[in-house]
């Protein structure tokens, strides 16, 4: 079936909304979160509507059924990014939840002096839990470099990762360069080193076609809420032998299979992860967000977007003191810029008024910011439901803060 | 009107553009810095305090129209103030000074500069006027987040 972005559109009740008195919904805040279609919506009323009920709790059939959707939902997203079984899949809060759960459990792995390797266009969550960590154990971090135009410097990853290293965490598309990273080949440098692979895949999973065991990373963390499903459920993908190693993060009910005075025995995989009553509408709402993606099919997505993405940087980069930041290629549909004389508080204000939705401030990227040079950026992201108008009315948004700020 | 003319007015952007009291100072009784981690703006005030007014007031920093412009017009209205009298301003002094309503996240904007001048005042008040040397340039620098 051919990509039809109007049909798409039409899934997607919100962006009919009118905003700011009777303007066109521009929503272009994607990377910092996805709109919802109906599928998923609807797959989270029908949840509590009609099965909902504890999930591996009881033998009653609304808790037969929850639990199968809830295991479904597992199914479904360990086929979306070709994990190896559904064993592999653990939900979670969000990505930040997932990237924080690996700073905790690998710590017994990791000795005085290992270093743990991250590149400059980490987003926050893919920093700061390391950074704490390196507290706690005295595991120095170091930072791969970014070239002129914003990707990770060769030379530098050479250097970076050595016999030394234990950890590489990168991102695979940087939320605010919109930079697609070779993870694939940064997962084989770390192996050939002795470190486990991590890779925050926030902003990729969503967008791109994702085969987690051809990447070939240790752990690939991803939210919910950024690929058109609910708030509130990420997902943590992880090696089966490397997980079953590893110490639970949370402790409680649902993670264990017994318990005595004195101790217990950890549930298996991937349950020994998930303490507590999971998010259970919310993982009917991510199986329906998946279906929605594989029934468009992710292949076609990442056409359309790479072909909007490429429209987008023609387009900004053709306006007159608009400075873009990122790469000129290999890149997704993540754009951050800024109009001279202008904070990007101020543009995205402008914006708003024109009912264009874009972010303004540093993107939970505060370290990268003072490598930009800049206190903040103004963002535009695409989507799957993003078409050449919300390009067009950016940069006649554009036009507009300069005409104010003239 | 506009509701974009009505924010971005003439005024405003004569402010952010051309600021007054804009730059640092050497001589100043107290120096205080106040960052708002949501967008990155950030204002550091410069306060020289002769026989318990404010003799002089200069601001430096980065931040949106609305945080500049205020910070501008805030400290034209507090030269030449006693400092209890400057404790007086409020919120609501900022945006009669700007002449526009502002929505809950950019009141935080407007209001960066009213807490640096504010936060100054109480710095100076408890490290500064206590030693008995209120008009020496002994400064002190604060930073607090959130």
């Amino acid at each position: 079936m051919a990509f039809d972005v109007r049909k798409i559109r039409e899934d997607f009740p919100i962006l009919e909304k009118p905003i700011r008195e009777g303007k066109r919904l521009v929503y272009l805040d994607t990377a910092a979160t996805a709109q919802k279609p109906r599928q998923v919506i609807g797959a989270m009323d029908e949840f509590y509507r009609r099965h909902n009920a504890n999930v591996h709790r009881a033998i009653h059939q609304l808790s037969e059924e929850a639990t199968e959707i809830y295991e479904e939902a597992h199914r479904a997203v360990a086929g979306f990014i070709n994990a190896g079984s559904m064993e592999e899949v653990i939900f979670t809060k969000n990505a930040t939840e997932s990237l924080n759960l690996l700073a905790y459990t690998l710590v017994p792995r990791l000795k005085k002096g290992d270093e743990i390797v991250l590149t400059q266009m980490e987003h926050h969550s893919n920093l700061v839990p390391w950074q704490q960590l390196a507290k706690r154990q005295g595991t120095p971090i170091k930072f791969i470099t970014l070239t002129s135009d914003h990707q990770l410097n060769k030379e530098s990853v050479e250097k970076t990762i050595t016999d030394k290293t234990k950890v590489v965490a990168v991102a695979h598309v940087s939320n605010t360069l919109g930079t697609i990273n070779d993870v694939q080949e940064i997962a084989k440098m770390a192996h050939e080193r002795h470190a486990w692979c991590v890779v925050d895949g926030a902003q990729s999973v969503p967008h791109l076609p994702i085969d987690a065991q051809k990447l070939g990373c240790d752990f690939l963390a991803f939210s919910g809420h950024k690929m058109y499903g609910p708030s509130g459920i990420g997902v943590l993908y992880g090696r089966k032998e490397l997980l079953e190693e590893m110490p639970p993060f949370l402790f409680g009910g649902g993670m264990i299979r017994s318990v005595d005075w004195e101790g217990s025995a950890w549930n298996g995989l991937p349950w020994k992860f998930e303490a507590g009553t999971p998010p259970m509408a919310e993982a009917a709402g991510l199986l329906a967000a998946v279906t929605y993606l594989k029934g468009i099919g992710m292949g076609a997505i990442g056409k359309h977007e790479k072909e909007l993405a490429s429209y987008a940087l023609k387009t900004l980069s053709s306006l007159k003191n608009v400075t873009l930041y990122g790469p000129r290629k290999n890149r997704a549909g993540v754009f951050s810029f800024n109009v001279k004389g202008v904070h990007a508080h101020d543009v995205a204000a402008i914006l708003d008024a024109e009912g264009i939705a874009v972010r303004g401030g540093h993107h939970c990227t505060m370290p990268l910011m003072s490598v930009l040079g800049v206190p903040g950026t103004a963002r535009a992201s695409l989507g799957i439901y993003s078409t050449t108008e919300d390009i067009d009315a950016l940069a006649a948004g554009i036009g507009k803060v300069q005409k104010v700020f003239g | 009107m506009d509701p974009v003319e009505q924010m971005y007015h003439e005024n405003i952007l004569d402010h952010y553009k051309h600021p007054h009291n804009f730059g640092k100072m050497d001589n100043a009784s107290v120096h205080h810095h106040e960052y708002n981690p949501l967008c990155g703006d950030q204002i550091e005030m410069f306060i020289r305090v002769e026989d318990g007014r404010i003799a002089d007031v200069r601001f430096a920093g980065k931040g949106c129209a609305i945080s500049q412009a205020s910070a501008s017009m805030l400290t034209d209205a507090a030269k030449g103030k006693a400092l209890a009298e400057a404790e007086q301003l409020t919120k609501d002094s900022i945006l009669e000074m700007l002449g526009i309503t502002l929505t809950p996240i950019r009141l935080k904007c407007a209001l960066l500069s009213l807490d640096t001048l504010k936060n100054s005042i109480h710095i100076y008040r408890v490290y500064v006027a206590k030693q008995g040397d209120a008009t020496s340039d002994h400064a002190h620098t604060g930073e607090r987040n959130g």
